[in-house]
């Protein structure tokens, strides 16, 4: 980096608290193994990622429903070059699948070669809990 | 009423730019310096006659230090007393601010403004920038458990259409090694180096399928315009002004999963159009153009979403030579983002920068001076990926 004269900056550590409390139920379900979209109860709009607040007609009345779990690949990609908190993964592969509902979902997809992945193959979403015992979802091989 | 119709005719009457590329050098302040001075120069003004100021910055206080960079340099370049205000529209910053500088003298409120745009990218890791850049889109659903970075949002579009439109690798490569000829005219381009396509295939992979040399670099730089209205360019008797001919502006979803398609911005496709309703124009009349070349596959789409050409034949416009000097449309002869090097907060003033130089027939090198036929030139500027853009048509 610095190769010329510097001064080091102060150091300070930053960590937000990313309120949840209204999507909660979200995070509680993918323990249960459930993928979760909103769906507006006065226009009908189903969300996902989900939402409190209904932006097509901005109603705050909204319900939960399950996702199906076949998604289509539409696009991918393999991460080698990773950012600085993702520095003790391997590299990964991130998909963007659409369901058959509509919505579209952005995770990681695993279970592949990256030379099998295709645009246009279907791939399995599920809700899991990482080894740090974190709540997330992905796309898997289909059964 | 016409879109922009309501507005008063408005110049640019002054740029500059500063050298681009690992600028340890100097602090933001300074690099600011560097691009303004010239500018008030070029339009023989002095900084005391700018009443108003848009300084175009993304990285203040997370990739370098100072949190109001625009305070900072507007007292470094005897700024201080005039409007100011920093914008943020990712890497489109420099165009927001280039828009609300021209808003503020077509309304007629004010005379003289500048738009400044100042980006200081290198004082920190590699890594970091990449998690800073990463978040910048829907931290919460698309990095936070999913590590998005900006080469693999990118990347995403380059899968898609590659899928869709038999867009190759070696195509994407062509993009890099026309815009690395023409930094290498460039003596304040970040990347200098000429490279063939075996270059870029090659390169380590970053984000598949792009690869390091379809990727831009990591630069500093900073870049100034002067805009006044019609009666001051009479006034000050401006031999050359180049008139803001159009602005269109959209924007796009901040998730990637709720976007129509991974084949194109449609956020470009909106602001080409009202910039060219604006400006009264079809893409034809274009006598050069630069575009948002992030990456490779963002030129590609940039040429299709413009209207340079149909939806899909942006690789076949590219191999034609097309888009080189001599071609039907010549775009980023100043070496593009890719090897110009694009500080984010800076690009969309540079972009400017150098369509005044090439509408002036002033191009630092005569070798990439655009031979120009209806003297009009477009900027295409994106915002993270594709949630922002500016167009900005300018004529001399």
């Amino acid at each position: 980096m610095a190769t010329m004269p510097s001064i080091k900056s102060r150091e300070i550590k930053i960590v937000q608290d990313i309120p949840i409390s209204k999507t909660l139920q979200f995070w509680e379900s993918l323990k249960q193994g459930k993928v979760l979209a909103t769906k507006c109860k006065r226009c009908g709009k189903l969300y996902f990622p989900p939402v409190a607040d209904c932006s097509e007609c901005l109603a705050s009345d909204m319900e939960w429903v399950e996702l199906s779990d076949e998604a289509t690949i539409e696009t991918f990609t393999h991460v080698v070059v990773r950012p600085t908190t993702f520095q003790p993964e391997k590299p990964y592969t991130v998909a963007i699948g659409r369901l058959k509902e509509g919505v579209r979902v952005l995770a990681w997809l695993t279970g592949f070669k990256l030379s099998e992945v295709k645009v246009g193959m279907k791939a399995k979403l599920v809700a899991k809990i990482t080894p740090e015992g974190k709540p997330i979802y992905e796309f898997i091989r289909p059964e | 009423m016409q879109y922009g119709d309501v507005m008063k005719k408005v110049a640019i009457i002054g740029v500059g730019c500063s050298k681009f590329g690992v600028r340890n050098d100097v602090n933001v302040a300074e690099l600011a310096f560097e691009a303004f001075k010239p500018s008030v120069e070029d339009a023989g003004i002095t900084p005391k006659e700018i009443e108003f100021v848009a300084v175009g910055s993304t990285g203040a206080g997370a990739w370098y230090e100072e949190l109001l960079p625009a305070v900072v340099s507007a007292e470094y370049c005897g700024l201080t007393g005039a409007g100011l205000i920093r914008c943020e529209a990712a890497c489109a910053s420099g165009s927001a601010a280039f828009s609300t500088a021209y808003w503020a003298v077509a309304s007629g409120q004010v005379e003289i403004a500048a738009a400044l745009g100042i980006e200081k990218m290198r004082e920190i890791d590699t890594p970091t920038m990449m998690e800073w850049i990463g978040r910048a889109g829907y931290y919460l659903w698309e990095f936070h458990n999913f590590g998005l970075t900006f080469p693999a949002y990118y990347a995403l579009y380059a899968t898609a259409h590659m899928a869709k439109y038999g867009t190759t690798e070696e195509d994407l490569a062509l993009v890099a090694v026309k815009n690395h000829k023409y930094a290498s005219m460039n003596p304040i381009a970040h990347l200098q180096n000429r490279i063939i396509v075996d270059d870029v295939l090659s390169s380590m992979v970053i984000a598949a399928p792009l690869k390091l040399f379809d990727c831009c670099p990591v630069s500093d730089g900073a870049a100034s315009v002067i805009l006044a209205s019609e009666d001051k360019v009479k006034e000050l008797k401006v031999d050359t002004p180049v008139w803001v001919a159009g602005v269109g502006f959209a924007s796009g979803t901040a998730n990637m999963s709720k976007r129509l398609d991974y084949v194109g911005l449609e956020a470009s496709v909106q602001a080409s159009q009202k910039a060219y309703k604006m400006a009264k124009i079809t893409p034809d009349q274009l006598d050069v153009a630069v575009v948002h070349d992030c990456f490779t596959i963002a030129e590609i789409m940039a040429y299709e979403d413009i209207g340079l050409c149909e939806k899909g034949e942006g690789a076949k416009l590219l191999r034609e030579g097309q888009t080189e000097i001599g071609g039907k449309i010549p775009v980023n002869v100043d070496g593009g983002l890719k090897a110009k090097g694009h500080p984010i907060g800076t690009t969309g003033c540079a972009m400017i920068y150098e369509l005044t130089k090439q509408l002036r027939e002033e191009a630092i090198e005569k070798s990439r001076q655009v031979p120009m036929k209806n003297y009009i030139a477009l900027a295409h500027n994106v915002g993270g990926t594709g949630h922002y853009c500016y167009v900005t048509i300018l004529r001399r």
